[in-house]
């Protein structure tokens, strides 16, 4: 009995086969052609078949072109002969497939260094989470020790401010920042006033939209918008700057020379973020309340002199510099957000992403826990 | 596996980035199966002309050749099909930081082939034995040495059975038990496969120990300055350049 099964020809020439030639105890498998990974080979298990032989050849006498397709069936036909307890002999194999064929001969099930649980494994779920958790926490606290006694080391001028750095970091947030926060502060003041226009005009109380208008962008609407725009542009820039810093050692050069990268990296941008944060979420005000200006005017005819006249009268100190105090906090949460995430990135591309987006899921979630807290503590104070 | 045929022919390449010319007019070619070595000082092009070579930089003027095929003016398709046949093993080692070693290796051949994940997952063995790298398969690139990453980077450069494998700098980093180490790697896959080996490299020790042919590039010329087997040019080069630049081990 003898048949083949034999793919389609490789464009030079002899396509690959591999004939069965059984012969009662002993079989024999002619392999042939040119056997490469890019077009059909025969496969071992379709060959053999139902073969009771007990004794396999294989013969590779006209063996033409070949890559790892023919490594590939000797290796299925030497893992299937041990598992069946069948003797098989190779012959007439070019020395350097023999040579290959030993390098996995050697050790054909190696021990897999590095096997990690399965990733649906629960206990190794809550296991990994819960110590990724807590050594988090422990990162986070003593990020945050680091910083306060580099703040403090900053005060008393013991080691030497890089305000070059600082300054520069502070062009950068604002330039990166204005256009975004330009454009959502004003339609977000626009549609603020549109829609309590649609609801107020029914009850010809229009004039109360001045009122609702500045008082939620300058206490709510106006530190918050800008804070989300600046921990999406620059908290995220922090992470992907000391990331990279990170994964090329810059950071490790830092700490050789004695230098703290909180001190070096870390202030200054804390700081720079820190001052641009009230700016940024005044001029966001600013704007906000020129989109309420706008639609009031086109919407309602109040005019610009009555808006404003309107709106000095609702307005006090107390509501601008409550929305002012909280960007001053908002800027400390993006900064440190930011640069933790960086600093503590993985020393990897991929970590480098990971550090980036994690800064500004933190960053935005810490923001509005803080305004959470910080309408608690005004309520409670009256203000 | 073997042919007799030139493998590469490089005909009066000039290389540019921007306004500046790099390398000029420069040709040569490989032999299938030869373990070629690019040398030269630091800035002289060496790598600019192996991402000429690989098609990672468009030259100037002039015509690369793999088998006799134009790589330089041909279309996409044509292109493409000759890529396959190359492998390139970068200084770094270019593993994706993300895959594990496996994933890395195994990516080449998912684009490239129809194989099932299981004969993938056994090529895959079969390229991380040969690199001496058995049993890896799900590390990832952050928990290997630097010697591992070069191995772990020459099995992927292997996984589609190339027949030209370009390597930049394969030694730089590693302690001279590993640069030895990699170069014997390197001599064995090529006595193994017949593969054509190209080397962009300043190690001595390496060019000494497994080059069979050696060019020199030189900044100043911006071409070539000599040819030939190691131990001809060191012995009998009356190029100054060339034998200060050899006799430095």
């Amino acid at each position: 009995m003898s048949y083949s099964i034999s793919s389609r020809s490789t464009p030079s020439g002899v396509p690959a086969s591999a004939v069965l030639e059984a012969n009662g105890e002993e079989c024999i498998i002619r392999v042939r052609g040119h056997w490469l990974l890019n077009t059909p080979v025969p496969s071992w298990y379709t060959t053999i078949k139902n073969t009771t032989a007990t004794s396999i050849k294989i013969l590779a006498h006209d063996l033409e072109e070949w890559d790892t397709a023919l490594i590939l069936f000797l290796i299925h036909g030497r893992t299937w002969c041990l598992e069946k307890n069948k003797k098989l002999e190779i012959r007439e194999l070019p020395a350097n497939i023999q040579r290959i064929l030993s390098h996995t001969e050697a050790d054909p099930h190696p021990k897999a260094l590095g096997q990690r649980p399965s990733s649906f494994d629960l206990r190794f779920i809550i296991g990994s989470k819960t110590l990724e958790f807590f050594s988090g926490i422990q990162e986070t606290l003593e990020f945050l020790g680091n910083c306060t006694l580099g703040i403090f080391q900053m005060i008393r001028g013991c080691h030497k401010f890089r305000w070059k750095e600082c300054f520069l970091e502070m062009q950068h947030c604002w330039s990166s920042s204005l256009p975004i926060v330009s454009f959502i502060s004003f339609l977000v003041g626009v549609i603020l006033a549109f829609q309590a226009a649609l609801q107020l005009q029914r009850y010809g109380a229009g004039i109360f939209v001045v009122d609702l208008v500045s008082l939620s962008i300058v206490r709510e609407m106006g530190p918050i918008m800008a804070a989300i725009i600046v921990a999406g542009s620059t908290g995220a820039g922090f992470a992907a700057q000391l990331g990279n810093m990170k994964v090329d050692e810059e950071i490790d050069a830092l700490q050789t020379l004695g230098i703290s990268e909180i001190n070096f990296l870390v202030l200054p941008r804390l700081l720079a973020v820190t001052i641009m944060m009230p700016i940024l979420a005044i001029y966001a005000d600013v704007l906000g309340i020129l989109g309420g200006m706008y639609i009031s005017a086109s919407m309602l005819h109040i005019p610009a002199t009555i808006y404003i006249h309107e709106m000095q009268n609702r307005l006090s100190f107390t509501d601008v510099s409550s929305g002012i105090i909280k960007s001053f906090f908002f800027g400390i949460i993006i900064a440190l957000a930011g640069c933790l995430r960086g600093i503590h990135c993985e020393r990897n591309t991929a970590g480098v992403g990971h550090a980036t987006s994690s800064a500004v899921v933190t960053g935005i979630m810490l923001i509005i826990l803080a305004d959470a807290i910080f309408s608690v503590i005004y309520n409670t104070l009256g203000v | 596996m073997h042919e007799t045929s030139d493998a590469i022919k490089v005909e009066n390449i000039t290389c540019m980035y921007e306004d500046t010319v790099v390398l000029e007019k420069i040709s040569f070619s490989v032999e299938t199966g030869e373990l070629f070595f690019i040398i030269g000082g630091s800035g002289c092009g060496k790598t600019t002309l192996l991402r000429c070579m690989t098609g990672l930089l468009a030259p100037a003027q002039g015509e690369i050749f793999y088998f006799g095929k134009s790589f330089t003016n041909n279309d996409s398709k044509e292109r493409e099909i000759l890529l396959k046949s190359f492998g390139v093993l970068y200084q770094s080692s270019a593993l994706w930081s993300s895959m594990t070693i496996g994933e890395n290796i195994s990516l080449p051949l998912e684009q490239y082939t129809r194989l099932d994940k299981n004969d993938r997952r056994e090529i895959v063995a079969i390229k991380l034995a040969q690199v001496g790298l058995a049993g890896t398969e799900e590390l990832y690139p952050r928990e290997l040495s630097g010697g591992m990453k070069k191995r772990a980077g020459l099995a992927r450069a292997l996984a589609l059975d190339p027949k030209i494998v370009f390597f930049d700098e394969p030694s730089e980093g590693l302690d001279p038990v590993t640069t030895k180490e990699i170069d014997e790697l390197i001599l064995e896959v090529r006595d193994t496969l017949g593969t054509t080996m190209v080397i962009v490299s300043h190690q001595l020790s390496s060019i000494f120990r497994i080059a069979d042919r050696i060019v020199v590039l030189d900044h100043t010329t911006q071409g070539i300055i000599a040819d030939g087997t190691p131990q001809q040019l060191a012995t009998q080069s009356d190029d100054p350049r060339v034998i200060n630049f050899l006799n430095q081990s």
